[in-house]
């Protein structure tokens, strides 16, 4: 019975080390060798998939374990350009979501703290989107952005637009639809942080002369930044790797084709599984390091 | 309570400018999320024959007739199966596994947290391709089996990161009362221990349940002819998508907010209660 002797454990109760350990061993065997079975092996069947070759004189989607390191120089010569547009898109996304996300989040954390009620509703309206189909929401702005929307015919009024050209299937529609659908992933955490802010704090910085900018930028926002960082990464991995918004079928064109698009092209279309593994592979890699990078230099290690 | 208020009162600025502009800025920014909203759910009347692009009338008949669509009720049960098959796996599992990181210490559980936390930060291209890659090499079919196993994976995460803040916050002198009046192990865990916890459970086989639901990305890569909501929706839309699905989009955002206003209110309430004891 490993619950009841969990429950025992937690106490003073002196149960032998041997039987503590067996039932942490129960509890956590069937979760880590789930993990293992669909996350880690995956991984290596990426790896491996990967580096195949071709089967000589054999059929489309048809490979055999090699070791082709030129899958990967191919990749990156075929498709650098498509590497880049995601990390430049998803990091425009990232920063215009954090230009919503933050005041939204001080509004709801701080401003409202005296009325509970208004922050419930407030929070309920921010992760509203997520009760929507991601697609169905995306699918909305490309027909709020079509050529017949009023917004189209406001922005050809006043020539922001030119008559013929189309508002969606662009980087700006496509960056659009990334801020919009990653902007709860960046408002919570940092709602999170600020929610627990202490006014005192604000109140000494106050005391002690510092204009409310003064205040925020050095009392506020530091101590906000854990929240910052979260929902930065939040917004930024998904965003990268994202391919519904600049699919041609909702906010994009294939001028705008990210490496999601890529890679599902090749693997799913194209059954070009080893060039469709490399990118995998090395979109992960670049993530990881970008993320590492990135939480050493904000110092909020413990983050993870 | 004064004192906060005071306090934050002090710190708005002071021009009336200022006072107004970050309320305004909130108002802009929370119109501009609903207005995707708004639009599904207005174009879930409309009156069109075939394509749900212009508005051509008012109707219930979507709403009252959402299965005439073809494909949209059929993969609307396969994701409410495949969703709560995923759940139940992901919840049992993570479950289990939140309480061991938290309750032990052991070799290995920092490399564990690891393992939990990279699938999290891990693109949703790369994990799809990466499940899809494993059963091409094994030479498992895709479809029912392959989506679900896909989705407890990715929902196992989100699991055991809800269940660990609630046992964390847990008070450990509620389970030491439990043994002090002698109760057994087992008694302890399944009438102390186990209602504490169901609130973050049951927050977390929500968590799943919606992830899985709104999955398309990593379902895409492993469905094989199995058709999912979003899948449909994905497939529907190259062709023009029927306003039923826009009603079965509509029809589970009410719910899921019914759900989530429901649970602030029981919350509140019982804030109430503790404030007048």
């Amino acid at each position: 019975m490993a619950f009841a002797t969990l429950a025992a454990s937690s106490g003073s109760n002196v149960a032998s080390a041997r039987r503590v350990g067996r039932v942490a061993l129960i509890l956590l065997l069937p979760g880590t060798l789930y993990l293992a079975l669909f996350f880690l092996t995956p991984l290596i069947s990426l790896l491996l998939t990967s580096l195949q070759a071709p089967v000589e004189f054999g059929d489309v989607g048809q490979y055999e374990a090699a070791f082709r390191w030129e899958n990967y120089v191919a990749v990156v010569d075929a498709y650098g350009a498509q590497f880049l547009r995601s990390f430049l898109y998803a990091i425009t996304a990232t920063f215009f979501a954090l230009l919503i996300g933050y005041p939204l989040a001080y509004f709801i954390g701080v401003t409202a703290r005296p009325w509970p009620m208004l922050q419930g509703i407030l929070l309920t309206l921010v992760i509203a989107p997520f009760f929507i189909s991601f697609l169905l929401r995306t699918l909305a702005w490309k027909q709020l952005m079509s050529d017949d929307s009023a917004i189209v015919s406001a922005l050809r009024f006043l020539s922001v637009l030119g008559e013929s050209e189309p508002l969606t299937g662009t980087a700006f529609s496509v960056i659009f639809g990334l801020t919009y659908n990653f902007i709860p992933f960046m408002t919570l955490p940092i709602y999170t942080t600020l929610e627990r802010l202490d006014l005192r704090y604000l109140e000494a910085s106050a005391d002690l002369y510092a204009s409310p900018v003064t205040t925020f930028r050095t009392v506020t926002l530091p101590l906000s930044m854990p929240g910052v960082v979260s929902g930065t990464l939040l917004t930024f991995i998904p965003a990268s790797g994202d391919y519904i918004n600049a699919s041609s079928s909702f906010l994009g064109s294939s001028s705008t084709s990210m490496i999601g698009n890529v890679i599902e092209a090749n693997f799913l279309r194209l059954l070009n599984y080893p060039e469709a593994s490399a990118l995998s592979v090395l979109l992960m890699a670049i993530i990881l390091v970008i993320v590492a990078a990135y939480v050493k230099r904000s110092g909020t290690e413990d983050l993870l | 309570m004064t004192a906060l208020n005071t306090a934050s009162r002090k710190h708005r600025p002071s021009t009336s400018l200022g006072r107004w502009l970050l309320p305004l800025y909130v108002a802009i920014a929370l119109v501009f999320l609903l207005t995707p909203i708004v639009y599904t759910f207005v174009f879930s009347f409309n009156d069109s024959a075939k394509s749900n692009i212009l508005w051509s009338g008012f109707t219930l008949d979507n709403w009252t007739n959402v299965c005439n669509a073809q494909g949209v009720c059929a993969a609307f049960g396969t994701s409410v199966v495949v969703g709560l098959i995923a759940t139940a796996i992901a919840t049992v599992l993570g479950t289990l596994m939140a309480l061991a990181l938290v309750r032990y210490r052991f070799r290995g559980r920092t490399a564990l947290n690891l393992l939990l936390f990279l699938p999290m930060a891990t693109p949703e291209v790369v994990l799809g391709a990466g499940l899809a890659a494993q059963f091409l090499t094994a030479g498992v079919a895709k479809g029912f089996l392959t989506i679900i196993l896909a989705h407890a994976l990715f929902c196992l995460s989100f699991v055991v990161v809800t269940v660990k803040a609630r046992v964390t916050s847990l008070d450990p002198a509620l389970e030491e009362a439990g043994r002090d009046l002698y109760g057994s192990p087992a008694q302890v865990f399944w009438r102390i221990t186990f209602p504490l916890l169901l609130p973050g459970i049951v927050a977390a086989a929500l968590l799943s349940f919606a992830l899985s639901f709104d999955d398309f990305i990593i379902t895409r890569f492993n469905n094989g002819p199995v058709e999912t909501f979003p899948v449909y929706v994905y497939t529907a839309a190259a062709r023009g998508l029927p306003a039923e699905a826009n009603v079965v989009a509509s029809a589970v955002f009410l719910l899921a907010l019914a759900i989530v206003i429901g649970a602030q209110l029981t919350a509140a309430s019982r804030r109430k209660r503790i404030a007048k004891t």
